[in-house]
């Protein structure tokens, strides 16, 4: 009988400490990209008009379009450097779930990646004139959002490793997938702009995040399978 | 009973598909004729909007094959997973630049007919706006097939990429519908066409057809191109093409 552990659980917690511990290893590349989306998001005032009507009604586009942009700037991250010194290939080895193990890293991506920007949203929203209710609405749609960004960038990430054309390539497989999360996310934003309910548009991110929680692992495994071949 | 798997082979697949891109490209031809005089002369000129509605003929089997070819290179990629049978993965590879055809051909002929009609090249309607992203993932499909060095490697990356996408698409298209019905301005309506007239749908579904036989050809024939360049070496086709280089002189 093999004494190793194979259960699901373990391996997703021992992927994800492992890996958060790694992140939080190099804090200054994890400033950088959090940085990104703070001056990224600085930059469109500048573009238009400090206008406080312009900007609130701009500001739950730009802050979403912004949050998509950095979620695809830090998926390299996500698997390249265990691709290239061999760690993805000894997990893929190993007797415990290889699904198991990449969500495992995906939700310490989207710990160390996504989580700070949904942090940081409320600050950028006032920029935006953004009044509370509808910063509220923003970071909450952030936070059920921004997971899923994670989950539909890894696919892309697996997808692309070992293959050329990196980052731009990466971004036209990625960013049309998106395209529902930002609808619905910045829908959410601009429905309480509206005076109306937010709780469909959250309902259905929240729906569109249980069923990638489900089914994106296994489509990161098999990709990351393939580029291990 | 017919042995499919025999099809499977690039071997014995090679010359089928030779023989019947060519029929259907005759059929194509024949079709896109009849076709086009059904479009351009028989049918009604249309009371609202004039001669510039004819442009439908090509606008609706173009951006219908854009949304069909995709599920079918979706459908073949799952082939090229399940089964790890090589033609259905060229299949998939050979359909790629011609669903990205027909959903650019689809956004160009709707921006040419939107101008007279709604007074815009461009609605952010929300048929355009899916279309567009359809031609997205056609392109990312492609581009993410450029990138990997290894045919073998490329053919079940862009397998995953087809299936994701293909999962994501009424997805996509659901929250296009969504974002447009909150959106959309009251100066543009687009509603269907009130009552068509019989030779119009004639015409349409004529057109439809030529444009399936245009694809089918098409794509056989790039699937023999793929096979010539995997297989190059393989000692079937050296002598299948020294035998045509004889038979020409």
């Amino acid at each position: 009988m093999s004494d190793v552990d194979a259960s699901p659980s373990t391996a997703i917690v021992w992927a994800l400490a492992r890996d958060v511990r790694v992140a939080l290893r190099s804090k200054g590349e994890l400033g950088v990209q959090l940085l990104f989306y703070v001056i990224v998001v600085s930059l469109f005032p500048l573009a238009t008009s400090p206008s406080r009507e312009l900007l609130a009604t701009l500001g739950p586009g730009v802050l979403w379009t912004t949050a998509l942009l950095a979620s695809l700037l830090s998926l390299p991250r996500l698997f390249a450097a265990d691709f290239g010194d061999g760690t993805l290939e000894q997990m893929a080895l190993s007797p415990r779930p290889l699904a198991a193990l990449v969500s495992g890293k995906i939700a310490a991506h989207w710990l160390t990646t996504g989580l700070p920007v949904v942090v940081m949203a409320p600050l950028l929203g006032a920029q935006y004139a953004l009044v509370a209710p509808v910063l509220g609405t923003l970071t909450l749609s952030l936070l059920l959002g921004t997971p899923i960004l994670s989950l539909l960038g890894a696919v892309g990430a697996a997808l692309t490793l070992g293959a050329r054309g990196g980052g731009s390539l990466l971004a036209l497989l990625v960013l049309p997938l998106y395209a529902p999360v930002l609808i619905f996310g910045a829908g959410a934003v601009d429905a309480v702009r509206a005076g109306l309910s937010a709780t469909p548009h959250l309902s259905l991110l929240g729906a569109g995040l249980l069923i990638a929680l489900v089914a994106v692992p296994f489509a990161v495994a098999a990709a990351v399978r393939i580029a291990l071949d | 009973m017919i042995n499919w798997f025999r099809l499977s082979s690039p071997v014995s697949f090679y010359p089928i598909a030779g023989a019947w891109s060519y029929a259907f490209a005759v059929l194509a031809a024949l079709l896109a004729g009849v076709g086009l005089v059904v479009a351009l002369w028989i049918a009604p000129t249309d009371a609202t909007q004039g001669d510039a509605y004819r442009i439908i003929f090509i606008h609706v089997p173009t951006a219908w094959m854009a949304m069909f070819i995709y599920v079918v290179m979706a459908g073949w990629s799952a082939l090229a997973l399940g089964f790890n049978t090589r033609l259905s993965a060229m299949m998939a590879q050979a359909l790629a630049p011609t669903g990205a055809l027909m959903a650019a051909l689809a956004l160009w002929t709707g921006a040419f007919w939107g101008r007279p009609t709604w007074g815009t090249y461009w609605a952010w309607d929300a048929r355009m706006t899916s279309t567009l992203i359809l031609l997205f993932l056609y392109l990312g499909v492609i581009a993410l097939r450029s990138a990997i060095e290894d045919p073998r490697r490329a053919d079940r990356a862009c397998a995953v990429l087809a299936i994701v996408g293909a999962v994501n698409v009424p997805i996509i298209y659901f929250s296009v519908q969504w974002w447009n019905t909150l959106h959309q301005g009251s100066s543009i309506s687009l509603t269907a066409a009130p009552k068509m007239a019989m030779t119009m749908l004639a015409g349409i579904l004529i057109m439809t057809a030529a444009a399936w036989c245009y694809a089918i050809s098409v794509v056989l024939a790039r699937v023999q191109s793929i096979i010539v360049e995997r297989e190059r070496g393989a000692g079937w086709l050296e002598s299948l093409i020294d035998w045509r280089a004889e038979g020409t002189t």
